[in-house]
């Protein structure tokens, strides 16, 4: 009368299947260092790891080629930096006044809009950056020859970056609006009980006590920053260059791996095999800059829940 | 004589309580006010810029590039040498045969997945947290490196399927399937326990349970989550350039055609590359088309989960 | 906060146990039951026989182990992973957790109804059909449902209305809702865990008119706080209680006295029923 009817494989079978989509991502995670590891070393085996890691001269089709790959981290760093500039003021600013300033009719219109940002392909802001923001924002308020001046080039790192900036201001101010508002209300109403300014209970109570969310949605928006291919492959040239100059073009790790991957390349060649190596300091780097923003984001949840 | 200044005395006094108590309740020093108004303005700033680059963005793509906007948009193939009668049409083919690939593929591995951490899983097992902390990398690793796998993996490699349209979906697919798991997942995880609990009550399986109550009240959720993973695929550029979206096809691609194929923002990036007046302009027009159809999914996506969340 | 009250025990308690009821079959026959989780005990030491075709009434004070106990008897507890399960527990005589039984099996024969309402989310007919559903059954539903909807006294209030949502019934109607829902499976025994304690009163009385209704069908063990309802509708009471550990650092539930209900609540054979029964403690 206890009995199961059936046996019940049906059950079991299921479990399993779905452990198996499960165990995909684990899957996903090993086929992304395996497909970089193997032309990798290869790689490495023609080009000095010293040479590597130290050169500040990335020319890969040159007779003899050089792979200094600071030229290319220059590039990226480069747009990153200049569009964090950016991004962080803005993004935060937002959140700011999301969270503490504007009214429920605002935030029903704001935060909307600001999710549309978010979903905008990368093409149409690198265009964008490139058609508009180039000649009709940075030309007039570049200070004439300053660092040599923004006129008249076709593509510079700030144009990238000030695209990228834009792209990833909605990550910074949403996760951050997320991270102010956990905070308790009795902390607000502590503040203005003791007779402290809107502003004063902004920066000195909620930004603090919400830091380490508004800290990990910045990291989270650096790693974004890094990893964007479109904007600076469109915006910020094809001339690696080691310098943080923001009116310059370069190239970063992502927007060299896109350029070459759809140009004429061999498979044996060392150019080929260049891309793997790059790709694989481009993963590094980002995974590095993802556990740390995990963190601080499960670590601002913990506090509060 | 006494009773006079005692009189006013007492007024003196009362005015100078009244005074003193308007003083301490009065707004805030001069100083203060011009404070919070102006860090109140830099965040108005703040916001208004954010605002401005998105309008201008919107803006332009749509004044520079509605002159081209007409049917023969959507049903002429690019050209090169007549930039007048050039098109999308094969790159919309591609963009929607690689987003039905990418569907079939997100829907049951994602859904599963998602089931199987939420209801299955013991997370006190090392390799099911192993599983959550790696879908949460995925999730973050630049959409460049998804090509890279693309490439080694199915293009080349052990599936060395070539550069055909299959291989792209199945690329993308990679790139947004832990979005799928993670709003999943939380759509799983805002069924109450309570729900379960009475379906196993009445001599239900677990998987009677998830299937019949838990997966039907999640519905909502994942297909919101479903919807904006497939608005992230279709705005991606840089996987397919490195997994054989060909810029120049102008016939139909089909998904496992070995003729190349292309997709829409491929395609607005090689107008975009081309100098001339006409390819810009068939570029914003591209954008255009891309912006219209993903704010329908986006808008369609929190339609639908307004409409039918669950409220318990 | 209840049990700060609690007296200490520092002695083997003795409990009573009820004279097995002779000319009526035992449902449950319960064997120095332990349950911990974690390792930490919740209950120790329970022994008793409960009866077919009774209401059986658990009652004591907050954190006695009560509900515990009851998860056991449909074995819910299998739910929890660090739940264990300790001692005898029969079940017409046969192993509840022997080896060979499929707990998916015994909660289609004993089924449980919870101390918060807990509808599904879809019409009324969807939720009384569940249970046959998954039995297999797909014709005579209808039957069915009218049946189960009669037996839980809701049928004239929802007959009009069979397919609206379940969460536009009253919290009353959504708990006679799940009883209904139980019943449609026809399990043999019904196991209700504080069922009207989210309730207001008049409902309360009217699920209590129920209980003694459907103790004609079904065997029926309820957990309840509420002594005047263990006094109206129960035929057979155990009263459990907190005791703590010499250090007083552990705490878990046992069985003080077990007996007929109108023993039990005017003249109990443990000064500490009384107590409890009388509202000095507890």
């Amino acid at each position: 009368m206890l009995q199961a009817e059936s046996k019940r494989y049906g059950e079991r079978a299921i479990k399993w299947l779905l452990a198996l989509c499960a165990l995909l991502s684990v899957l996903t995670t090993t086929a992304i260092i395996l497909s970089l590891l193997g032309p990798m070393i290869g790689f490495f085996e023609i080009v000095p790891a010293k040479e590597f890691f130290f050169g500040v001269d990335w020319t890969p089709q040159f007779e003899p080629p050089s792979f200094g790959v600071l030229s290319i981290v220059a590039g990226t760093l480069n747009v990153a930096l200049w569009g964090m500039v950016f991004a962080v003021p803005v993004g935060l600013g937002s959140a700011v006044y999301l969270s503490e300033y504007a009214s429920p009719r605002v935030r029903k219109t704001i935060k909307p809009a600001l999710e549309v940002l978010a979903g905008i392909p990368t093409v149409a802001i690198g265009i964008f950056a490139v058609s508009f923001l180039l000649p009709h924002v940075i030309v007039p308020l570049w200070p004439g020859d300053f660092l040599g001046g923004a006129d008249g080039k076709p593509f510079i790192a700030l144009a990238a970056a000030l695209g990228i900036g834009l792209m990833v201001v909605p990550i910074i101010a949403s996760l951050s609006d997320d991270a102010m508002r956990a905070v308790p209300r009795g902390l607000h109403e502590g503040a203005y009980a003791l007779g402290a300014t809107k502003a004063k209970v902004a920066t000195r109570v909620v930004f603090p006590a919400a830091l380490s969310g508004i800290v990990a949605s910045v990291v989270l928006a650096i790693s974004r920053a890094v990893g964007e291919t479109m904007i600076v492959v469109i915006a910020g040239g094809s001339t690696p260059k080691f310098t943080l100059n923001p009116v310059e073009s370069i190239q970063a790790m992502t927007s060299y791996i896109a350029t070459t991957a759809t140009g004429d390349i061999g498979t044996g060649t060392i150019e080929y095999k260049s891309i793997f190596a790059v790709g694989a300091l481009l993963f590094l780097l980002t995974l590095l800059m993802n556990v740390v923003s995990i963190r601080l984001v499960r670590r601002y949840r913990e506090v509060y829940e | 004589m006494e009773a006079g200044a005692g009189a006013s005395r007492n007024r003196l006094a009362v005015a100078g309580a009244r005074a003193t108590t308007a003083a301490m309740l009065r707004d805030q020093p001069r100083g203060d006010v011009i404070r919070n108004a102006i860090f109140a303005g830099l965040l108005l700033l703040a916001v208004t810029i954010a605002l401005a680059g998105l309008t201008a963005l919107l803006v332009q793509a749509f004044v520079r590039g509605s002159s081209a906007l007409s049917l023969d948009l959507i049903t002429n193939p690019p050209s090169t040498a007549f930039p007048e009668k050039a098109g999308y049409r094969p790159a919309i083919i591609g963009s929607l045969q690689l987003i039905a690939g990418v569907l079939v593929l997100i829907v049951p591995i994602g859904v599963g997945a998602a089931i199987y951490l939420e209801e299955y899983a013991d997370n006190s097992r090392w390799w099911n947290r192993l599983i959550e902390v790696n879908i949460q990398n995925l999730a973050a690793v630049p959409s460049i490196i998804y090509g890279i796998l693309g490439l080694a993996f199915i293009v080349r490699g052990p599936l060395d399927l070539g550069f055909i349209l299959a291989a792209g979906s199945m690329t993308l697919a990679l790139l947004v399937l832990p979005m799928v798991i993670i709003a999943s997942r939380e759509a799983l995880r805002a069924v109450p326990d309570s729900i379960r609990q009475g379906s196993l009550a009445l001599g239900a399986t677990q998987w009677q349970t998830i299937r019949r109550q838990v997966l039907p009240a999640s519905i909502p959720g994942i297909a919101t989550g479903v919807i904006l993973a497939v608005s992230r695929a279709l705005g991606e550029t840089a996987p397919l350039l490195l997994v054989g979206a060909t810029v120049f096809v102008t016939f139909d691609p089909t998904p496992f055609g070995s003729d190349g194929y292309s997709a829409m923002p491929v395609q607005i990036f090689n107008y975009a590359l081309r100098p001339q007046d006409e390819f810009q302009t068939l570029a914003f027009a591209g954008v255009i088309v891309m912006l219209v159809v993903l704010l329908a999914m986006n808008s369609f996506a929190i339609w639908l989960r307004n409409r039918y969340e669950q409220r318990w | 906060m209840l049990t700060e009250q609690t007296p200490k025990i520092s002695v083997r308690p003795e409990f009573r146990q009820a004279a097995a009821p002779q000319t009526r079959e035992k449902v449950f026959e319960l064997r120095g039951i332990d349950v911990r989780y974690s390792g930490v005990a919740a209950v120790k030491g329970i022994s008793m026989e409960i009866g077919h075709k009774e209401v059986t009434a658990l009652i004591g004070p907050s954190g006695c182990g009560k509900s515990t106990l009851l998860r056991c008897l449909n074995r819910m507890n299998d739910l929890i992973p660090t739940a264990e399960v300790e001692g005898e527990l029969l079940y017409h005589g046969e192993d509840l957790y022997g080896p060979n039984v499929d707990p998916v099996q015994v909660r289609k024969l004993i089924g449980m109804v919870f101390q918060k309402p807990n509808p599904f989310p879809k019409s009324i007919y969807d939720n009384v059909a569940f249970g046959p559903r998954i039995l297999g059954r797909k014709e005579g539903l209808d039957e069915v449902v009218e049946k189960a909807l009669r037996g839980a006294a809701l049928w004239d209030e929802v007959k009009d209305r069979l397919k609206s949502n379940a969460f536009g019934l009253s919290g009353g109607q959504q708990q006679r809702l799940c009883i209904a829902r139980c019943i449609a499976v026809e399990p043999d025994v019904i196991l209700m865990d504080e069922p009207c304690s989210a309730l207001d009163p008049i409902s309360t009385g009217k699920i209590e008119d129920l209980m003694i209704e459907l103790k004609e069908e079904f065997s029926i063990v309820i957990v309840t706080h509420n002594m005047q309802q263990a006094a109206r509708v129960s035929d057979r009471t155990a009263f459990l209680m907190v005791e703590l550990d010499a250090d007083e650092e552990n705490r878990w539930g046992r069985l003080v006295e077990y007996d007929a209900t109108e023993k039990i609540f005017t003249n109990p054979a443990d000064k500490r029923t009384e107590d409890y029964v009388s509202g000095k403690v507890g």
